[in-house]
């Protein structure tokens, strides 16, 4: 039956589609084809979460070959939501691609775009759905490699830059991610993860293992921007046509943290990685100086789109923060806030998407009087911009208030006080932008502008309005959150 | 048996050296080109990391016949396989922005381009 087939599905009707965007050219028929593989990934993608829900693990042997032997792609309910989180950031952001890629690049390559954003789509979901260490390491670089093509498209010439720095620092991390599974093959002979997790925990911790772990651990950091990785992540963003901004800031980073779990909890487990290790120590204090460093840099943006992005790395910091406390309720904000954080910068984004869409720069001296020339957009961002500083009735409380309980559950009551003092540190930068678009007058020279067209402003609100009502209903991502957490434990076994 | 094992530990010396050369030319040198070379040894070294750990002393290669009783693990050579394809990949996009900056900037030289990027 075909719902049998839906992991391998899941990745390959994306990877297949890429090629054909690239045959038909037109600009509209590669639009279509992107927009269906991307609204069928999210139905695959929903519907393996109902599955996991009712029937527990999914194990799927590609191509028939038996696991540990061939790849596997297992199924467990954090990796599910996490591919439910890219795919539907993917299904939201490529509407609202079509008006905004027109109006940002040639016409003449808007197919590439469509093939590379495929590509990486493709990839991220691959690397979450596998089984298999080195498969993820395939998917990883395949998902990079289509996200520096996809930043290099930027208007701006930085964007080549910054395309290549991101493309020399991911390399590296990519590269330390291999020598470390290429030394836990070398200790264990397998490459499957649930067997590399069975035969890591019969044997004795060796140097081999630990220099594994640390290869690993400062790979995966280098992919998910932990400070002080994160040099490549501020002008990779900032210069990126908007469409991508939205899409990566949205899904690459959250993948990478996605990693970090699987390899900490599932593959070395709780007491290697902080018992015998003291990680739990260095990413406390890595993660608390991201927090209050990014967010104190994001003050002094200009450049509106930059400032999200200092705003991302110390997001970032929280979601580290929270694997820090290694405790069901640290775990649950981590997965809470990687779903949380999705719907705010997404959103966040897709507005200055439109802003730029309409007034062609993301500086905040152009944006005085946005709240009455663009009220729908500005609106939008305001909400996404509460939600960052963790206000009641948003998504950013839900994940904060699950990360002051995991401090104190850890007896860590001084980083309770920290989470709350760095969200100060968000409330001065949010509102430096509100002040500006609410605050001051709409300068006399401004020409007239309307809200840019329902294509690009309904993605924009299913994000807002999402990241306002899974506030007020949580019953879905709490509950998911809960059962991974408890799972990444190994109390749910 | 002294000579084979220091004939082991010989590639993992190279491995360390030619990771320690590749990553010292990512950081140090300013210039792109030079840069994407440097990533290149870098991740050479890896490629021998691996085809290292897949021999087996005295071994053969995975071939099955008459009197082949021990051979080397061709699992780890097929992944680098793998690896060796995303390398190239990666080289070449790296040198097609590389083209594209010499083009935007006239210059591969990072202080260059940040002087520009400062000015502008």
């Amino acid at each position: 039956m075909i719902a049998d087939h839906f992991p391998a599905l899941q990745i390959v009707i994306p990877l297949l589609c890429a090629p054909v965007c690239m045959l038909v050219r037109h600009k509209d028929w590669s639009w279509s084809v992107a927009l269906i593989a991307s609204w069928a990934s999210l139905a695959i993608s929903w519907e393996l979460l109902l599955q996991v829900q009712a029937s527990g693990v999914i194990s799927y042997k590609l191509g028939n070959w038996a696991p540990p032997f061939g790849i596997e792609y297992r199924i467990d309910l954090i990796n599910a939501f996490v591919l439910l989180i890219v795919s539907a950031i993917g299904a939201v952001v490529i509407p609202f691609a079509r008006e905004s890629v027109r109006h940002e690049f040639g016409l003449n390559r808007v197919y590439f775009f469509y093939t590379s954003y495929l590509l990486c789509l493709a990839g991220l979901l691959g690397v979450t759905i596998t089984g298999d260490a080195f498969n993820l390491f395939v998917f990883l670089e395949i998902s990079s490699l289509s996200s520096y093509v996809l930043i290099a498209l930027g208007r701006n010439r930085r964007a080549l830059v910054a395309a290549f720095q991101y493309l020399v620092m991911g390399t590296i991390g990519a590269t330390f991610i291999v020598i470390g599974i290429g030394l836990l093959y070398a200790e264990t002979g397998t490459l499957n993860m649930a067997d590399l997790a069975k035969r890591l925990a019969a044997e004795p911790t060796s140097r081999t293992i630990g220099a594994a772990f640390g290869f690993l651990v400062v790979g995966i950091s280098l992919k998910l921007a932990l400070f002080p990785l994160h040099l490549w992540l501020p002008n990779a963003y900032a210069y990126a046509p908007s469409m991508v901004s939205a899409f990566l800031a949205a899904t690459a980073t959250k993948v990478a943290v996605y990693v970090l779990l699987r390899f900490l909890f599932t593959i070395f487990d709780v007491e290697l990685s902080f018992g015998e290790m003291p990680l739990d120590t260095i990413l406390l204090v890595l993660s608390v100086i991201a927090m209050f460093a990014a967010s104190a840099v994001a003050i002094y943006q200009n450049n509106l789109k930059r400032m999200l992005a200092y705003s991302s790395i110390a997001q970032i910091g929280y979601m580290v923060l929270g694997i820090s406390f290694a405790n069901v309720n640290g775990l649950m904000a981590c997965i809470l806030h990687l779903f949380n954080h999705a719907l705010m910068k997404g959103g966040m984004f897709l507005a200055l998407g439109c802003i730029f869409y309409r007034i062609s720069s993301v500086r905040l001296d152009s944006m005085a009087g946005m709240g009455r020339r663009m009220p729908l957009t500005a609106a939008a961002f305001l909400i996404g911009g509460l939600g960052l500083i963790g206000v009641p009735l948003t998504v950013g409380f839900i994940s904060k208030w699950y990360l002051v309980l995991g401090a104190i559950d850890r007896g860590w009551w001084p980083v309770a006080v920290l989470i709350l003092l760095s969200s100060l540190l968000a409330v001065v930068y949010v509102w430096r932008v509100v002040e500006v678009m609410y605050m001051r007058p709409v300068p006399d020279d401004a020409p007239e502008i309307e809200e840019v067209p329902p294509s690009m402003l309904i993605p924009t609100w299913i994000l807002i309005g999402a990241s306002v009502y899974f506030a007020i209903d949580t019953e879905l991502t709490v509950g998911v959150a809960n059962q991974a957490a408890n799972f990444l434990l190994g109390n749910g076994r | 048996m002294q000579s084979h094992i220091a004939v082991g530990l010989y590639n993992y010396w190279i491995v360390v050296f030619l990771m320690m050369a590749g990553f010292y030319i990512v950081v140090a040198q300013g210039n792109f080109i030079k840069k994407i070379v440097g990533l290149n040894v870098f991740q050479a070294s890896v490629f021998l990391l691996y085809i290292t750990l897949g021999k087996v002393r005295d071994g053969t290669a995975p071939i099955i016949g008459e009197g082949i009783q021990i051979y080397s693990n061709p699992l780890p050579h097929v992944l680098i396989l793998t690896a060796i394809v995303v390398g190239v990949a990666t080289t070449a996009l790296g040198l097609a922005l590389v083209v594209r900056i010499n083009e935007a900037y006239g210059s591969i030289e990072e202080d260059e381009i940040h002087k520009q990027d400062s000015e502008s």
